[in-house]
């Protein structure tokens, strides 16, 4: 009996199992063979595969000339845009999680950005934002922009706080979460239904007793509310990473060079260089936030 | 004076007068908070918002309305011209019509794989269980921009395991068809399957097993309980993959762009050549004007699923709260 479950359970993955073999372990083990080979278009359509070591490698960290920067500000911004994101959608379904008038109405609003998120559509809404904020009349996204600063200046209102003892470091990082706000809104929508789900999902006795017991809201946060969304603050860390690392300038720039400069090998040495890393800023973080996790069950 | 003294002590050691001064503290900590919520969500909406309003109202600019700078947010002289020329160019609904069916058959599919190989993890006992389930992880952390390049060449030479060529003579080139997208979905690597497939194992783990047992025992087969049993009791998990299931196929240009797949099967890639068609063929120079019209594009191309998710909302925000996507 058992074994024939097992054999029915394997049936039940095995789609998965093949095409996670043939597309995925297969592709990965290619793609680290193009990136220490030369290759070259046959006139046929098939392409020759030459190997050249770490050419490619040393290429692309000595000789190119952007790929390093672009790397480093990728992750960089993706370093300072996730716990903006975390932060921010935690608060916003904590926000939606109470009952109030017109909630449903405010949840569809906060899910929109979900189903606007096409490359066409993104462009185009960001556009109008510069022109909405500047108070324009359409016009080409350059001029808006520039127009933009003129008329709305946030640096004078934000250069009202430099006397504040804060230090430039937070400072810098306030202002940019500020001009940044509506990359954040936007981005964290997947992020706020994953929270409220969550936030649904603890047991009401825990408020119950805190109740009781007389604890305020802060301490009640930080007690319950906090801890038990700490494995669900993982799985948005790691949603909120591959998210930003798809739409990163890094991956633009492995796409050009394989599809308009045709350097097949150098694109992969850039994929598989970014993508380790991020894979690497992953382990870290979740084991991090691992340590101090509470797990219920 | 001493007596009135005393008396207000009294009231005020009175558990009443206690309950009272709470309450009125407690209504107006509520109200606070309640204007404070208030003044949040409106903030946030307006970024939400402001941006579509713009798209919105400016896709029914005429000429002057957009060279007027007087005009803001409300046109004076509306035209619905922009939309007339972005529907001839963009053949909307013969391209909408394909780009459902293409976008509607995909999901399906990918309900049906993903639910499957979910519903595998959650109940079956197999061996290197727990590696195989590390694997959909690794899948939903790798971004498919990883394998781009290996995903071309394989599918410009289709050629599994020989099969092709031993059937055809050559191996065949599947660029420019829609042939890979559905072969990546049914073996269950489409478009985000690996978050698909986690969400239906934690859903599946969730239910209780008394379902499946009291069908065992009225004589129902494994995949009779599947299909007709534990996929009906999975409704949220169902709507809620369905609902990001079709959005995110709709709206998806990375695949369109990898595989060359045509203009007249994805509305998305359509409406990003829209401005090009609009100045070589219309010769409308002005970069302003040729704005307006992709504005108009790309607000059709937002209207059917700003729809379906009017009509689903409610229905999506409880399955959401319901299909324990948080495990």
């Amino acid at each position: 009996m058992s074994r024939k479950r097992m054999i029915i359970g394997l049936l039940f993955i095995m789609p998965w199992l093949i095409g996670f073999i043939y597309f995925y372990v297969r592709t990965l083990f290619m793609t680290g063979q193009f990136s220490l080979s030369e290759i070259s278009i046959a006139s046929t359509g098939g392409f020759q595969l030459s190997f050249v070591g770490l050419d490619n490698f040393l290429y692309a960290f000595r000789a190119h000339p952007s790929f390093k920067q672009i790397l480093t500000t990728s992750m960089f911004n993706m370093v300072v845009d996730v716990p903006l994101i975390i932060f921010f959608s935690l608060f916003v379904a904590m926000l939606l999680n109470r009952r109030f008038k017109g909630r449903a109405l405010v949840r569809a609003i906060f899910f929109l950005p979900i189903i606007l998120n096409a490359d066409a559509i993104t462009e185009a809404l960001t556009m109008q934002l510069q022109m909405m904020t500047g108070g324009l009349s359409p016009m080409s996204s350059e001029v808006a922009s520039a127009a933009g600063n003129a008329t709305v200046s946030v640096g004078y209102y934000l250069s009202l706080f430099e006397n504040l003892a804060l230090p430039p470091v937070v400072l810098d990082y306030i202002v940019g979460a500020v001009s940044r706000i509506s990359d954040i809104i936007t981005a964290s929508g997947v992020q706020i239904i994953i929270f409220i789900a969550a936030l649904q999902s603890i047991p009401p006795a825990l408020y119950e007793v805190c109740r009781i017991e007389g604890a305020t809201g802060y301490e009640t946060f930080w007690k319950i509310t906090f801890p038990m969304m700490m494995p669900h603050i993982i799985t948005n860390v790691v949603y909120t990473v591959v998210d930003a690392f798809a739409k990163s300038p890094v991956v633009d720039l492995a796409y050009s060079t394989a599809f308009t400069e045709y350097q097949y090998g150098l694109s992969s040495v850039f994929s598989l260089v970014s993508t380790l890393l991020v894979c690497l800023l992953l382990v870290i973080v979740v084991r991090i936030i691992q340590k101090r996790t509470f797990y219920y069950d | 004076m001493e007596k009135l003294r005393k008396q207000i002590r009294r009231i005020e050691q009175s558990p009443v007068y206690a309950d009272v001064k709470n309450g009125v503290k407690k209504g107006l900590k509520e109200k606070l908070f309640s204007v404070f919520r208030f003044v949040i969500i409106l903030g946030i909406s307006y970024v939400i918002l402001a941006p579509v309003i713009g798209l919105v109202s400016s896709s029914f600019f005429s000429n002057a309305d957009a060279y007027s700078p007087t005009v803001f947010t409300i046109p004076m002289a509306p035209t619905l011209e922009r939309y007339q020329r972005a529907i001839v160019h963009l053949k909307y609904l013969p391209t909408l019509g394909r780009t459902m069916l293409f976008s509607i058959s995909l999901t399906l599919i990918q309900l049906m794989v993903c639910s499957m190989a979910g519903y595998g993890f959650a109940r079956f006992r197999f061996p290197l269980k727990k590696l195989l389930f590390a694997c959909v992880v690794v899948m939903i952390v790798i971004p498919s921009y990883t394998i781009m390049l290996p995903l071309y060449v394989t599918f410009r030479d289709f050629d599994p395991l020989g099969l092709v060529t031993l059937l055809t003579g050559a191996p065949i080139n599947l660029m420019g068809t829609t042939w890979p997208v559905y072969i990546m979905t049914g073996l269950g690597c489409g478009l985000r399957s690996g978050l698909f497939i986690y969400i239906f194992n934690q859903f599946f783990r969730g239910l209780p097993r008394e379902i499946e047992e009291a069908a065992f025992v009225d004589g129902a087969g494994t995949w009779y309980t599947y299909f007709r049993i534990m996929l009906l009791n999975a409704m949220p998990a169902v709507i809620t993959v369905s609902v990001f299931s079709l959005v995110w196929q709709y709206n998806d240009t990375f695949f369109g762009r990898l595989f060359l797949i045509s203009n007249n099967v994805l509305l998305s890639k359509r409406v990003s050549s829209l401005q090009v068609n609009i100045r070589t063929l219309d010769k409308i120079m002005d970069p302003s004007i040729q704005q307006l019209y992709v504005s108009a594009g790309i607000v059709l191309l937002m209207l059917p699923m700003v729809i379906l998710y009017l009509l689903l909302q409610k229905k999506f925000v409880e399955s959401v709260e319901r299909s324990g996507i948080v495990g």
